[in-house]
């Protein structure tokens, strides 16, 4: 490949400060389970069903539910890590792969995904160096450049390059090798970072050095951020917007001191009175919630939750609630029919006064 | 005063296979009847380490076991044979982390509490199979006349925890030991466990050494916490006044660093590098190298844990001194 051919033009701001870094319309996806060979109908997993929302640029919209919701499939079909069966993207406002809008190896250059498993996630046969080089390489960067680009990384990551650069992953502990993921999306000069539960197998002293790294690179380089975990502190910590997820439908989404400090779905609640209290005199008493979440194999009609909600009525089983905006707060929204006063259902309107 | 029911004296543990590592050094715990315990740290702090040591569970060629153990008047390192069977799971018990890796995915879940039972006392496989059933009905099964002939594969992670907790209690231990029972779950899942813990523990009246790195899962179940770092404990009290005024260094980081409501939009007070090799331990004080309070002293002699009225401390310059003996 010759190197003229490389453009890393930076990447740059098309739509403006108002238009949203990324908006997803409906995204669904569907895995099909291997079932007996003469079972008549085909079974599906409903992993993602029916996904929109949008991130504001230079925010951080977080994405908690629990597991089997669907949080990580969003990710990576936002990525394109697989194809989704519906849906469609914007990005900054341009269509992601439609005619006459952004490529997808394009839109690939802007967005970059740093994963859970640190270890999993990184080549052990290459120097620490050679994977964040890596990409740029096989996008058309030459090699030294590349390599100087990486120790500059390194540095800015907090690894010293002359120490760490010739490492192997295996190496390094778990905060170090997170940290040379982080350096490794950044290679690109990516607009959207998303970032897959990249905390969640840190300890706890560790996880909060890399959170701080984390919002110092968004504000030095006015990175978007999704962050997914299913950790509600580090959300609520981070997190600009939050988007509360249950069996692959979004239940509930919002600024982040509406959804913790005035949730209006049943779920997130629950969800958020389940944090167990650091005051022993004030322990937990009663649980939030009885039972698992349910498998998202053909799930029922109606309201997803019902089955677990206290709140639940037939008008639950008969009609799905869609997401809607809460009177004087549009940008909060919640899918539940005691939010509703036309749903239907009998508490629908004291709840909505209380 | 009573004796303890689990008495550890300077217990330290050494693998030497391929690689050495001291991963125990010199601990001290007790442990009344009836007290719940919380054993607090990061991954390779010692917390499972103790754990698979007082059951024995380390393969003894490799494995260096030097000091006291004591269980309910057994010296545990001194037990062989049919003994150390019947102290496995019947005076000691133990939940691991990974309910799905504990059991056996060919038998049943019944099979498995049926056969433990059978393991160790001489019943009828009838009344055996009844307890066993008892038992799931016990950490509240749902329908668990249907479970009993279940696979493991066929629960969902929290039905398989509370089986495991089932048939950990199905000998009725003296003490049960929780390996990060709650971590591979879900929020709203670990809330009913911690709380159906801590109602076996209220009803058999058993003591619990609770092993977890979530200080919020230790604060629910917990009376007392002790702190672990690099193989030592550094800090041990009551639950209330260690997360109220912490005195090591290291918990007062701990508390910092996990993210509460408070410290919103603020960067994180987050404790600097990284814990440390167990094969190569620094001298001194093992938290030296990360504490901002460290002088020569720490780096060079290791601070003795004392204690005082029910708080104990091994640090050089704790936040706050320990209170006189009364």
């Amino acid at each position: 490949m010759n190197t003229s051919s490389y453009s890393q033009a930076p990447v740059q701001d098309r739509g403006g400060p108002a238009q949203p870094l990324l908006i997803v319309r409906n995204l669904k996806k569907h895995f099909a389970v291997r079932g007996q060979a003469l079972e008549k109908t085909r079974k599906y997993v409903h992993a993602v069903d029916g996904v929109s929302f949008s991130v504001p640029k230079g925010k951080t919209l977080g994405i908690v539910g629990e597991s089997g919701c669907g949080k990580s499939t969003t990710a990576r079909l936002i990525a394109r890590l697989m194809p989704a069966d519906s849906g469609s993207m914007v990005f900054d406002g341009e269509g992601v792969d439609e005619f006459g809008g952004i490529r997808l190896k394009e839109f690939r250059r802007n967005l970059q995904m740093v994963f859970q498993d640190s270890f999993a996630s990184l080549n052990p046969r290459l120097t620490i160096a050679e994977t964040i080089a890596y990409g740029p390489c096989v996008h058309g960067m030459p090699k030294a450049a590349a390599m100087q680009q990486a120790h500059a990384l390194l540095a800015r990551v907090g690894l010293e390059p002359a120490q760490f650069a010739s490492r192997y992953p295996h190496e390094l502990s778990g905060g170090q090798r997170q940290r040379v993921n982080i350096a490794r999306a950044l290679a690109f000069d990516p607009r959207l970072v998303i970032l897959d539960e990249a905390v969640a197998a840190l300890d706890k002293s560790v996880q909060a050095q890399v959170l701080n790294l984390l919002q110092e690179l968004k504000a030095e380089r006015q990175l978007t951020y999704l962050f997914i975990s299913h950790d509600l502190h580090v959300v609520h910590y981070i997190s600009d917007y939050v988007m509360v997820m249950y069996l692959g439908q979004v239940v509930e989404t919002g600024p982040v001191e509406r959804i913790y400090g005035q949730a209006a779905h049943p779920y997130t609640r629950a969800l958020l009175s389940a944090v167990p209290s650091m005051d022993p005199e004030r322990r937990t008493q009663a649980s939030p919630l009885a039972g698992d979440p349910p498998n998202p194999i053909n799930p029922p009609g109606g309201c997803r939750f019902r089955d677990r909600c206290p709140h639940a009525d037939p008008v639950c089983a008969s009609h799905a609630p869609i997401l809607l905006g809460l009177p004087g707060e549009p940008a909060h929204q919640a899918a539940c029919h005691l939010n509703d006063p036309a749903s239907g259902h009998p508490a629908a309107l004291s709840e909505v006064q209380s | 005063m009573t004796t303890p029911l689990v008495s550890l004296q300077d217990l330290s543990v050494q693998f030497c296979g391929n690689r050495k590592a001291s991963a125990l050094n010199e601990v001290n715990i007790e442990l009344a009847a009836g007290e719940v315990l919380g054993l607090l740290g990061e991954s390779g702090s010692g917390k499972s380490v103790t754990l698979r040591t007082l059951l024995r569970l380390h393969p003894e060629r490799t494995t260096k076991i030097r000091g006291r153990m004591l269980v309910d008047g057994q010296d545990v390192l001194a037990l062989k044979g049919r003994a150390l069977e019947l102290y496995r799971g019947g005076t000691v018990s133990m939940v691991f982390q990974e309910p799905g890796l504990a059991f056996d995915p060919v038998y049943t879940v019944g099979q498995q509490i049926t056969e433990a039972i059978r393991a160790h006392e001489s019943v009828t496989e009838q009344a055996a199979r009844a307890r066993a059933l008892l038992m799931l009905e016990r950490v509240q099964i749902p329908q668990a006349k249907r479970r009993f002939d279940a696979y493991p594969h066929e629960l969902s992670g929290g039905m398989r925890q509370r089986a495991m907790i089932a048939l950990a209690l199905a000998c009725q231990p003296k003490l049960l030991l929780a390996d990060e029972p709650t971590t591979a779950l879900d929020a709203t899942v670990q809330i009913q466990i911690l709380l159906l813990l801590r109602e076996l523990q209220r009803e058999t009246g058993m003591s619990v050494i609770f092993v977890t790195h979530d200080i919020g899962a230790a604060v629910e179940v917990a009376d007392r916490i002790a702190v672990m770092y690099a193989g030592r404990i550094v800090e041990q009290g009551p639950v209330g006044q260690l997360v109220r005024a912490p005195r090591h260094p290291y918990t007062a980081g701990l508390l910092a660093a996990t993210v509460g409501t408070e410290n919103r939009g603020q960067p994180l007070m987050a404790v600097p590098g990284s814990p440390p090799d167990l094969a190569a331990l620094p001298p001194g004080c093992s938290f030296a190298p990360r504490c901002k309070h460290a002088d020569e002293a720490c780096r060079s002699r290791v601070p003795p844990l004392l204690s005082s009225a029910g708080q104990a401390v091994a640090c050089w310059h704790p936040l706050m001194p320990l209170a006189e003996a009364a």
